[in-house]
């Protein structure tokens, strides 16, 4: 029997939802146009007037805000409410170099809390369960936004939040954690370090893990998996728009519903900002329905992937995205093609390899170069020079075969990749362009 | 009856071997043979050591991956065609070598050891006793 957290909203009528949308969104617009100078001068710029704007069908006549916005008005530039409303601000991690601070008052904390608890409930959660966050705590939004979702449950929450593996593997079994959030690397790595202590799926009490705040791909998933005997959902986010539970994944793990009554997507071609029809693969935006401190309308997440609104056999009705490929931030372009990080994983795993692995880009006589660094196992392992080299031609094969593009594969010594406790560092771009 | 060889993934980079001849030091291990097989990233030792599961706990303890692989160990007289000799007996019952290394002799000084890695341990021991060629046993590799 499949639970929801919010049964109302998570099972709408397309109908509803509609209305609901356009209700919320035409006061949002109104309301942001009147609080935040940036963002009146940006629709007026772009030749569009208040009266422009009669309904949510109107939406693709309204500038885009990018990343570019975030840092031309940081930090205050895009405060929808005074300082004296908000409580609490949260900042990204800065991964790609630019750093994103986002404010909250406390309706946005509650409403963002929600959205976890319906993640959470998608799980299996209930008050029954103990649910060790392992993402971190602080700035970013992961071990927050999850810590929030457990406690409108619930649900003992054991605020591990990241690093200290050992330790974690203690609280997890000596409080019998049956639900772990966390990144999917660091996951992979508490998988991994269990399983050089001996324990089996079954001496290890998870039933569900929530992975998210990086790309992964189904290979890793399965992994994680079969390696902790788990069923491991995905959770989606952005700290512009809140943190993670903007989109979340049932049991079909088909895809994650968008929680749309808070945040309402549209899919653009990223070239020509045209608004695409669903089902077409492009770029995501979002526009902050609810939001109260940071509203951002049209914001362009530059995550690629497809919605689609296929009957969903958990009984939501909220629309799904695909799992995206990864960032544009994360793609890189080697010698002309388009590589996602997540493409290189699906082939190592594929071929047996760990999920741990470095992807080092280099330009060598003006010509790119992937080099791609993968962990010698027990498993792959043989006394034969031959059989190795096989084996990693294979694996050039098989990274040919999805990229289009030749890449060098280095076997290197077991650990000498770093593991991370919370955004694995996968690229090394190392091109000076 | 045949022998264990230890074999052990090594990156090509400068102190990799120094590392693992380090922790066999310090685990007390006594080498016997040894070969190296190298391509440009990467390297496989083999060794044959006096504790064979001694040393495959340390080494994994340290983080190497490493295999038992069996192998044949043979004594070859110092003489002139002491080696045309086992690999005329290996051609004529069909086994193919897929690689070997040599060993001195080592406290027993006199003679000369070749460590042979083929298909089939069994059949390339019988073969090699039956034309009369010293085989090792593990006894016998361990306290060389």
């Amino acid at each position: 029997m499949e639970r929801y957290y919010q049964a109302d909203l998570e099972c709408a009528s397309l109908e509803d939802m509609r209305a609901l949308q356009n209700e919320k969104f035409l006061s949002q617009f109104r309301r942001v146009m009147e609080n935040v100078p940036y963002y009146r001068e940006k629709v007026e710029k772009s030749g569009v007037s208040l009266d422009d704007i009669q309904s949510i069908d109107d939406i693709g006549k309204l500038p885009f805000l990018s990343k570019d916005d975030l840092r031309e008005s940081y930090p205050y530039g895009l405060l929808a409410k005074p300082l004296s409303e908000c409580v609490r601000i949260h900042s990204t991690s800065g991964t790609t170099g630019k750093r994103v601070m986002a404010f909250y008052t406390q309706k946005d904390i509650d409403l963002w809390y929600e959205c976890t608890a319906r993640a959470l409930t998608a799980a299996g959660a209930t008050n029954e369960d103990v649910v060790q966050v392992s993402y971190g705590y602080g700035l970013f939004t992961g071990g927050a936004g999850l810590d929030g979702g457990s406690h409108k449950l619930g649900c003992l929450t054991v605020p591990t939040s990241s690093g200290n593996t050992d330790r974690q593997i203690m609280f997890l079994r000596d409080l019998n954690a049956t639900i772990i959030c966390c990144t999917p690397s660091y996951a992979a790595y508490l998988g991994e370090r269990m399983k050089e202590l001996g324990l089996t799926p079954d001496q290890i009490p998870l039933k569900a893990g929530i992975f998210g705040a990086e790309a992964w791909s189904e290979e890793m998933r399965r992994d994680i998996e079969s390696t902790m005997g788990i069923k491991a959902y995905d959770i989606y986010g952005l700290t512009e728009l809140s943190g993670p539970g903007v989109a979340f994944e049932c049991s079909e793990q088909t895809g994650m519903h968008i929680n749309e009554d808070h945040f309402y997507p549209e899919i653009i071609d990223p070239d020509t900002g045209e608004v695409l029809p669903e089902g077409s693969e492009g770029e995501l935006v979002f526009t902050s329905l609810d939001k109260e401190a940071f509203p951002l309308i049209r914001y362009r997440t530059k995550d690629i992937c497809i919605l689609s609104r296929e009957k969903c056999s958990c009984g939501r009705t909220l629309i799904k995205m695909k799992k995206p490929k990864g960032r544009s931030d994360d793609m890189l372009i080697i010698r002309g093609v388009n590589v996602f990080p997540s493409q290189i994983e699906t082939v190592l795993m594929n071929h047996g390899y760990a999920a741990n692995y470095q992807i080092i880009v280099d330009r060598v006589n003006n010509t790119d170069t992937l080099d791609v660094r993968v962990e010698m196992t027990p498993e792959m392992f043989t006394d034969n020079v031959g059989d190795i080299a096989a084996k990693q031609a294979e694996l050039v094969n098989g990274l040919k075969s999805m990229l289009g593009l030749k890449a060098k594969v280095s076997l290197v010594a077991p650990k000498s990749i770093t593991r991370s406790e919370g955004k694995a560092v996968r690229v090394i771009d190392k091109r000076k362009i | 009856m045949a022998i264990k060889q230890i074999s052990v993934f090594l990156e090509n980079k400068p102190g990799t071997l120094k590392e693992m001849t380090k922790v066999l030091a310090n685990a007390g291990v006594d080498m016997n043979a040894l070969s190296l097989a190298e391509t440009k990233d990467f390297g496989i030792v083999r060794i044959i050591v006096d504790d064979v599961y001694e040393t495959a706990n340390v080494l994994r303890e340290s983080g190497f991956v490493c295999s038992m692989t069996p192998v044949v160990g043979v004594m070859i007289p110092d003489v002139v065609g002491g080696l045309d000799r086992v690999l005329e007996i290996l051609s004529a019952a069909d086994i193919n070598l897929e690689y070997m290394y040599a060993s001195l002799g080592g406290k027993k000084q006199n003679d000369a050891y070749m460590i042979l890695r083929v298909e089939n341990c069994e059949k390339a021991e019988s073969a090699l006793r039956a034309g009369g060629i010293y085989v090792l046993s593990q006894e016998n590799a361990s306290d060389m």
